[in-house]
């Protein structure tokens, strides 16, 4: 743009022409992002303020959703397992592809045939994994209690038909789904480490771990900070994997905030309810990905 | 999500994976061995699911729990793959997904490309501060909008019609976000000569930037495809009419029907994940530098 020669009038124009440019070429996508993205986030705040039902008719109820939310055991119920599954799928995804980043990143053979397998998981649809996955929890007769059975574990778990086990499954899933996508942010963030770090800390007599610890982890920071964003939303938005597989039971032991907000508005059409516990969780991801930045800012500075 | 880490050129593409991949070498022999042992390990419980899934579609249904488990089909009933087209409305489910799946890419990398263009090379009020908003959504889950997404939808009609999911998908924001990435890599001069010769913003992008930016409109086709391939949520919303069905809508009611045909259950899997699976194999390059270029900002 500095190499173009600017007179005062010439300038304004060019500024009016390059709006007119600009906005035709947004246009065509940004009218369906607008309708479809925008707007329904906008009016996500009025619905939740409502009591919109089936038919349409909304009177303003102020904060009786919200209200009615605080003494609804049924959304504890659904936040705290959206939590549970939260707590645990975070740090095991973002240790298995880490683990997985580093070995992949290794002069080894059939590295790149793994890199495709670890990939498969994430691009493969999530009905057909929870539909494979189900059989092999299969408490009875699936090879998961069978290979448990046969390292010595005397009563296997029930897995998705027991209502403790049942959040596990789902978490074990969950992670063996995304742990590939993540691998690759993690192994182009790998790449990016200059290997002159490492053989400067080998003369220095750094042991393996030290190595890790004070060249790799530094080095992935901006990787391991997008990844936790990234998870976070995913964790919190889990849904599909978890409706397919156990439909968020038994009982409730798995139904998660996604799937509330699912249940009050699309089988029960109490679309304000649902709105309102809509607005929870969007309260939830955005506030968590805001203080992600700004911890990240301040660590940076 | 702030612009100006986001807008960061992308690392030329970090494709991990490189003939060259910068990998670190392996010095001694006993590293080695575990490096490959552990290598075998993830590789067999990353597979084991597939391989059970291909392999219980081959068997007759009582042969697929046994104890002990038989690892191999014996007999192998190839029937299976036959039956499935007459015990299910399989077709049409693939026809309706395959029918969504190519319109909503090309939807997508149409107007995903052309909004990237006018955010990375024109500069007009406004901008940043645009961009920024369609950023911000990726951070929204779609979740949390669904109803009154969903409300939108029906009033406008299209609720319950095959347009609902090419509304739904064919407009996000990650394609405007991938094709931006790569454009910002393309060096000024280009479309500053073209400038100068007198080309317009739309000729630049028409005759420079399409051209040069074939491999990640690739890598955006590949990945909208497979996303609206995969999609269960929009369906499960919008699409209430039998004939309206996806293959993952489908399946799913099937498995709800003939919960016990556990053999064809894992058959209608099978070629549910199939057509992905060869679309993956085949363009596996553009997924991960699409992924790569996308996914490594901040």
């Amino acid at each position: 743009m500095a190499t173009l020669p600017r007179t005062r009038p010439r300038n304004r124009r060019l500024v009016s022409r390059n709006t007119v440019a600009g906005w035709s070429f947004i246009l065509p996508n940004f009218v369906g992002f607008a309708v479809l993205t925008l707007l329904p986030v906008v009016v996500l705040f009025y619905v939740a303020f409502t009591n919109w039902n089936v038919f349409g008719v909304a009177e303003w109820t102020g904060t009786a959703n919200f209200r009615r939310m605080w003494g609804d055991a049924s959304f504890w119920t659904a936040l705290r397992n959206t939590v549970y599954y939260t707590v645990f799928h975070i740090p095991l995804t973002l240790a298995a592809s880490l683990g997985l980043a580093l070995l992949l990143n290794r002069k080894l053979r059939g590295v790149r045939f793994f890199r495709t397998v670890a990939f498969f998981p994430y691009i493969t649809s999530i009905v057909a994994i929870a539909i494979v996955w189900n059989q092999l929890f299969s408490p009875e007769y699936g090879p998961i209690n069978a290979l448990l059975g046969a390292v010595g574990v005397a009563d296997a778990p029930g897995w998705t038909t027991s209502s403790t086990w049942s959040m596990p499954a789902v978490i074990i899933v969950g992670t063996w789904r995304y742990m590939g996508y993540y691998m690759l942010l993690f192994l182009a963030g790998l790449q990016t480490i200059p290997a002159q770090l490492y053989e400067a800390a080998e003369t220095d007599g750094a042991t393996p771990w030290q190595r890790f610890v004070h060249v790799t982890l530094p080095g992935l920071r901006h990787t391991t900070f997008f990844v936790t964003v990234l998870l976070t939303i995913e964790s919190f938005k889990v849904f599909d994997l978890i409706l397919v597989m156990t439909g968020g039971g038994p009982g409730q032991s798995t139904l998660v905030l996604s799937q509330y907000i699912y249940q009050k508005g699309f089988e029960e059409n109490q679309f304000g309810y649902a709105s309102a516990v809509s607005v929870v969780l969007f309260a939830i991801c955005f506030s968590i990905t805001v203080i992600q930045f700004m911890v990240n800012k301040r660590r940076n500075s | 999500m702030t612009a100006t880490d986001l807008s960061l050129p992308a690392p030329a593409v970090a494709a991990p994976g490189n003939r060259s991949a910068p990998g670190r070498p392996v010095r001694s022999r006993g590293w080695r061995l575990v490096g490959y042992a552990a290598l075998v390990l993830a590789a067999a419980g990353l597979l084991l699911p597939f391989y059970w899934m291909v392999v219980a579609s081959l068997k007759t249904n009582s042969d697929v729990f046994t104890i002990p488990i038989t690892w191999l089909p014996d007999p192998v009933v190839w029937r299976n793959y036959l039956d499935i087209w007459q015990r299910s409305d399989m077709t049409t489910w693939l026809g309706n997904t395959l029918l969504l799946s190519v319109v909503v890419s090309l939807l997508q990398v149409v107007t995903g490309s052309f909004a990237a263009y006018g955010f990375a090379r024109v500069r007009f009020p406004g901008r940043n501060a645009l961009f920024l908003a369609y950023v911000g959504t990726i951070a929204v889950p779609w979740q949390s909008y669904m109803i009154p997404q969903f409300i939108l939808m029906s009033k406008l009609q299209l609720s319950n019609t095959l347009w609902s999911i090419v509304a739904l998908q064919a407009f996000g924001a990650f394609g405007v976000f991938l094709m931006k990435q790569f454009y910002e890599t393309i060096p000024e001069e280009l479309s500053e000569a073209a400038r100068v010769d007198g080309l317009s913003e739309f000729g630049i992008y028409r005759r420079i930037m399409l051209p040069l930016s074939r491999p990640a409109l690739a890598s955006l086709a590949l990945l909208t495809f497979v996303t609206t391939w995969n999609d269960y949520l929009g369906p499960l919303v919008y699409l209430r009419s039998p004939e309206l069905r996806t293959i993952q809508l489908g399946l799913n009611t099937f498995v709800s029907q003939y919960n016990a045909e556990y053999a064809l259950i894992m058959t209608g899997s099978v070629l549910s994940v199939l057509p992905v699976a060869v679309i993956f194999l085949l363009g596996q390059r553009y997924f991960i530098e699409g992924i790569a270029s996308t996914g490594l900002k901040g």
